[in-house]
C-alpha cells in the first residue's frame, strides 16, 4: 500500500496532445491533472477528445518537458531566413507522401 | 421496422426492453447527480459524460419499447410519465450515489455485467436489439475501463481509500444477485434466441469481478445471502420514488414542453 496522499494538489500536471487524422502531427490541446498515465489518458479522452473525432492521444508529464526561457530571445531564435540554402527545402518528395 | 409478432412476444419484449432501458435511465440520473460535485474537474466531466452515454442508451431502448408496445407512447413518455412501481431497473442502480468510492464500486459491478451481457446481445435474433447492443457495447467498454481502473486505484491506494471502498463493496454486494434475475419474460425470449442466457453471463461476470478485486487487493464478499430480486418486478427501495420525483417534475409540470 502506498503512502497516504494529503492533498489533490499532489496530482501531477500532464500535457495533452491529440491527433485529428492519421499521419498528421499530434498537436498540443491542453493540460490536466492526473495521478498516473492511465488516468491521464482517460481524463484526456473525457476533457479533450469527446467532441472531436480524435485518432490518437498522447499524455506527457508536464515536468518532462524542457522549454526555452523567455530571455533566450534573439540569440536563440534569430531567424535564418536570408540563408535559404540552410533549409532542407530542395528535396523532391515522393508522390503519395502528404503531411510532411 | 417489422414489428409483427405474437401478442405474448410483444408483451414480453416490451417488459424486457423496459428492464434494459430503465437500468440505463436510472443510472444516468444517479450519475448526473455528480455534475458539478465531482472530486476533481476531470472526473466530474468523466462521470457526466458516462451519464450522457447512459441517457442516450435509455432513449434507444425505451424508444424501441414504445414502438414494440404500439400504443403510441414515446421513449420520453415512458421515461417521464411512468410511476415508481412501473419501473423495472435493478435495485443496485437506484441506491443513493454515496461517495465517489460507492459510485465507482456500483459502476464497476454493473459495467462488468453490461460488458459481458451486451457482448452476447449482439447475437440477438431480433435485429433492433442486436443493433442497440453493438452501439452500447462500444460505450460500455469505456465505462468498464474507467470504473475498473479507478477501483484498482482506490482498493490498492491509501489505507483510507482501501477501507472505504471495501466497505462500499461489502454494502452493495447483496444487490448483485439481481443482475442475473430471470423469469418467464427471459425464458420466452431466450427460446426465440433473442436474448442471452443469464446462466452463461454469470460465470463470466464472476471471473472478471474476482480477477479485478484481486488486482485491487479487495476482499471478495461472500455470496449474497439477501437477494431482493423484486425491483425487476416493480417493487423498489424507498430511494427510487424520490429520485423519480426529481427527474420527472419538469416534464410533468410542463406537459409536451420543448426547448
Amino acid at each position: 500500500m502506498k503512502e497516504k496522499v494529503d492533498s489533490l494538489d499532489e496530482w501531477a500536471v500532464w500535457e495533452v496532445f491529440s491527433q485529428l487524422e492519421w499521419g498528421k502531427p499530434h498537436e498540443h490541446c491542453g493540460s490536466l491533472h492526473a495521478p498516473d498515465a492511465e488516468i491521464a489518458l482517460q481524463n484526456a479522452r473525457d476533457v479533450y477528445a469527446r467532441r472531436f473525432s480524435v485518432k490518437s492521444l498522447w499524455v506527457v508529464p508536464a515536468n518532462a518537458i524542457t522549454a526555452t526561457r523567455q530571455e533566450d530571445g534573439e540569440s536563440f531564435f534569430d531567424p535564418q531566413d536570408e540563408k535559404i540554402y540552410r533549409h532542407p527545402s530542395f528535396y523532391k518528395l515522393p508522390k503519395g507522401v502528404r503531411n510532411i | 421496422m417489422d414489428m409483427k409478432m405474437s401478442e405474448e412476444t410483444r408483451r414480453t419484449l416490451f417488459e424486457y426492453l423496459l428492464r434494459l432501458g430503465d437500468d440505463q435511465l436510472v443510472m444516468a440520473q444517479r450519475l448526473s447527480e455528480w455534475c458539478g460535485m465531482g472530486p476533481i474537474l476531470e472526473e466530474d466531466l468523466a462521470l457526466t459524460n458516462i451519464a450522457l452515454d447512459c441517457t442516450g442508451q435509455a432513449e434507444m431502448m425505451l424508444g424501441l419499447a414504445g414502438e414494440v408496445e404500439g400504443q403510441g407512447r414515446s421513449g420520453d413518455d415512458l421515461a417521464f410519465l411512468r410511476d415508481e412501481d412501473e419501473f423495472r431497473n435493478l435495485q443496485l442502480l437506484e441506491m443513493p450515489r454515496g461517495h465517489f468510492g460507492d459510485t465507482i464500486v456500483r459502476q464497476f459491478l454493473y459495467d462488468a455485467f453490461a460488458w459481458i451481457y451486451f457482448g452476447k446481445l449482439r447475437e440477438s435474433g431480433f435485429q433492433p436489439l442486436a443493433d442497440i447492443a453493438a452501439k452500447v457495447l462500444k460505450e460500455v467498454t469505456y465505462h468498464l475501463r474507467h470504473s475498473r481502473e479507478w477501483l484498482i486505484r482506490l482498493g490498492d491506494g491509501t489505507e483510507q481509500s482501501h477501507y472505504k471502498v471495501q466497505k462500499s463493496l461489502d454494502t452493495q454486494w447483496v444487490y448483485t444477485g439481481e443482475l442475473f434475475f430471470t423469469d418467464e419474460v427471459d425464458a420466452h425470449l431466450l427460446a426465440l434466441k433473442w436474448v442471452p442466457d443469464m446462466a452463461e453471463v454469470q460465470p463470466l461476470w464472476d471471473d472478471l469481478v474476482t480477477q479485478t478485486l484481486l488486482e485491487a487487493t479487495l476482499r471478495r464478499p461472500v455470496e449474497p445471502v439477501f437477494l431482493p430480486m423484486e425491483a425487476r418486478l416493480g417493487r423498489h427501495s424507498e430511494y427510487l420514488g424520490h429520485m423519480l420525483a426529481n427527474m420527472q417534475i419538469l416534464a410533468r409540470s410542463h406537459p409536451g414542453a420543448s426547448w
